[in-house]
């Protein structure tokens, strides 16, 4: 039984995962995502995508909500500015598929950048209201995207790229070479998170989240590190609007309402706050709940004839019910959920 | 000019209604710092009951009417206690997200109980047009901007005569004042919420009468609530009636003069939205809070 931390020099207090057991689960996490697309059906490789996509939008919101503690309703504006960006440059300039995505980032981020500017002044509920307003007035300039952009529709079909190409794009091995694609970018952005929120600028990040007058006190630049915080989460947002839009191969402004918006939120509060695991234990969640529901729905298609109608709703109230279940029960979220579980199995059998 | 005041006056009558949401709103925030993203749901589940009230049950409008109204209310101070009560003291993130929450769920039930698709409403708001100034305009939109003006005056009445209503404001003021005071914080919530749901089942009724149909897409008003409540302040009733009546008529006129295609009556309001929020945060009639951001 662990019954300390005994770090003996700065290296090993450093360390993402000091111990033998944090480094034997992260080798059989690998494991298993290597495995997985091999051994999984296409209906379970293209929930694995989604939830991989929504990851990477959740960890970046996460870095703004949950680390610096500023709230933004609006983020699936930026996913769409992402996703916008990196399929006008495919078909308009025939930018191959990896090269665009940096372009997507840089317009999400500086919008996201625009967009955070009023952080300067507002706090709390106006800047929560502030960024829903910028998620509907970016909607509206994509809605009417004909105005600045010559013969753009209501939607716009991407050239499929290698990865759809390479195995001559049956749906099931599009599936399968973006799961490694889509895999890659979320390893970089989870690495990037975890170092981000404990070097210099992280802690900066989390001291204007706790208490932001003693930061201004103890010389963090506030308002910098507010809005490094929205370019960084928009950037992100950015990247999985890249991915998106080329993965699904088609970009509808449909998909980015202020319900994904609140979807996204939703990762981010069933998973647990301020964590990065957290948010994707709250996209796996959210993505595979209805999944689940829809399956056992289908079940019952003999007894109950109309469940097709019915399952919508149902997924949509399950959902509500989840946010607001944890909310009350667990504010923490999954992560905390499964803190204790391990906190339960490590102090056993003298939990107290 | 006929076609000015056709603006105007359905500009006006949609401004009352959304001035009838954004009261809701108002109050709930002033009593107790919460932030309704459900107050759109509110609406349409007040539009529901009042179909159902006429149309499944079959009562006549002015004793199914107030039916509808007593139980939105119902509906309100039900959420206010089982849910709201849980998340006093919690972050301003989580009472946002449980407001949603509860968003998204009534509207899954409804669209279970009722479907996706709009339903014919009782049409037992007459809608003849009549001569207005020289100009055409529905009987039905001069009644909501009437009944409008009756609830706006019996709240009124109710904040400055009865002992809840003086009771509401006292806890608006000053929450720690008005506890030592005897008041009642819970009941003050309970009330607040009744309220907001009662107007808001006011204005869902009047809405869907306008419209002719009740449908889950009513509660898209819910988002328009945010510019009006900035643009008045957020903790000022006389604040949520101007905000209500300028966004109203915002709408009407960028609809009706600026090219169609163009989609401007969704997005004007977010515009104001946010030139208030950078020049005068706290909205027109607001109080001033000073602090350090």
């Amino acid at each position: 039984m662990q019954s300390g931390v005994f770090h003996t020099n700065y290296a090993k207090d450093m360390q993402l995962r000091p111990t033998w057991v944090m480094r034997a689960r992260l080798v059989l996490l690998i494991a298993f995502l290597v495995i997985f697309p091999f051994v999984a059906s296409v209906y379970w490789l293209n929930l694995a995508n989604q939830i991989m996509l929504f990851s990477i939008t959740a960890v970046g919101l996460n870095l703004l909500i949950g680390f610096t503690g500023q709230i933004s309703i609006g983020h699936a504006a930026f996913v769409a500015l992402g996703a916008y960006t990196a399929a006008l440059l495919s078909t308009r300039l025939n930018i191959p598929f990896p090269l665009d995505v940096p372009f997507a980032m840089i317009v999400a981020g500086l919008v996201g950048l625009i967009f955070g500017l009023p952080s300067a002044r507002l706090k709390g509920l106006y800047l929560a209201i502030a960024t829903l307003a910028a998620q509907e007035i970016v909607l509206w300039f994509l809605k009417h995207l004909d105005l600045f952009v010559p013969n753009v529709g209501e939607s716009i079909s991407l050239v499929p790229t290698w990865a759809h190409e390479q195995f001559l794009s049956t749906r099931a091995r599009a599936d399968f070479n973006y799961y490694w694609v889509i895999l890659f970018f979320l390893s970089l952005v989870v690495i990037f998170s975890v170092n981000l929120v404990r070097s210099r600028v992280g802690r900066a990040f989390v001291a204007v989240r706790d208490q932001d007058i003693a930061a201004q006190v103890i010389g963090v630049d506030v308002n910098r590190t507010k809005l490094i915080a929205f370019m960084v989460s928009s950037m992100i947002a950015g990247l999985s609007g890249a991915l998106i839009a080329h993965y699904r191969g088609i970009v509808n402004w449909e998909r980015f309402t202020v319900d994904t918006s609140v979807a996204v939120l939703s990762m981010l509060i069933i998973g647990g706050l301020g964590r990065v695991s957290g948010s994707i234990y709250g996209a796996i969640f959210v993505t595979v709940l209805p999944a689940l529901l829809t399956q056992f729905g289908l079940l019952f298609r003999d007894i109950l004839p109309d469940v097709n109608r019915i399952i919508p709703y149902v997924q949509q109230g399950a959902f509500g019910l989840a946010i607001i279940f944890f909310l009350i029960k667990e504010p923490e979220g999954i992560a905390k959920m499964w803190k204790d579980v391990k906190d339960y199995f490590r102090l056993w059998p003298f939990s107290y | 000019m006929e076609n000015f005041i056709q603006l105007t006056i359905s500009g006006i009558a949609s401004g009352a209604i959304l001035a009838l949401v954004a009261l809701g709103f108002v109050l709930i925030f002033k009593s107790s710092d919460v932030i309704n993203f459900a107050q759109g749901e509110f609406l349409m589940v007040g539009g529901y009951m009042t179909y159902v009230m006429l149309a499944w049950v079959g009562l006549p409008w002015f004793i199914g009417v107030p039916i509808a109204i007593l139980l939105s209310a119902a509906i309100g101070v039900a959420i206010e206690q089982g849910i709201l009560r849980h998340m006093i003291g919690e972050p301003i993130i989580s009472v946002i997200m449980v407001t949603v929450g509860v968003s998204i769920l009534l509207r899954a039930i409804l669209g279970l109980i009722f479907g996706n698709a709009p339903l014919a409403f009782p049409d037992f708001v007459p809608n003849y047009p009549v001569n207005v100034l020289g100009a055409r305009v529905g009987v039905d939109k001069l009644l909501a901007i009437l009944f409008s003006l009756l609830l706006f005056g019996a709240l009124t009445i109710f904040f400055r005569r009865s002992s809840e209503g003086i009771a509401m404001r006292a806890v608006a003021d000053d929450q720690q004042a008005a506890m030592s005071m005897g008041i009642s914080i819970k009941k003050v919530w309970a009330v607040a919420w009744a309220i907001a749901g009662m107007t808001a089942a006011v204005g869902g009724t009047l809405l869907a009468a306008i419209i002719g149909g009740v449908g889950l897409d009513i509660a898209h008003i819910g988002l328009i609530v945010f510019p009006v409540v900035i643009l008045g302040g957020l903790d000022s009733i006389p604040g949520a009636v101007v905000g209500g009546l300028v966004v109203g008529l915002l709408q009407s006129y960028a609809g009706g003069y600026l090219p169609p295609q163009l989609g401007l009556s969704e997005v004007a309001p977010f515009v104001v939205l946010v030139l208030i929020l950078l020049v005068k945060p706290y909205g027109l009639f607001g109080t001033t809070r000073i602090e350090r951001v």
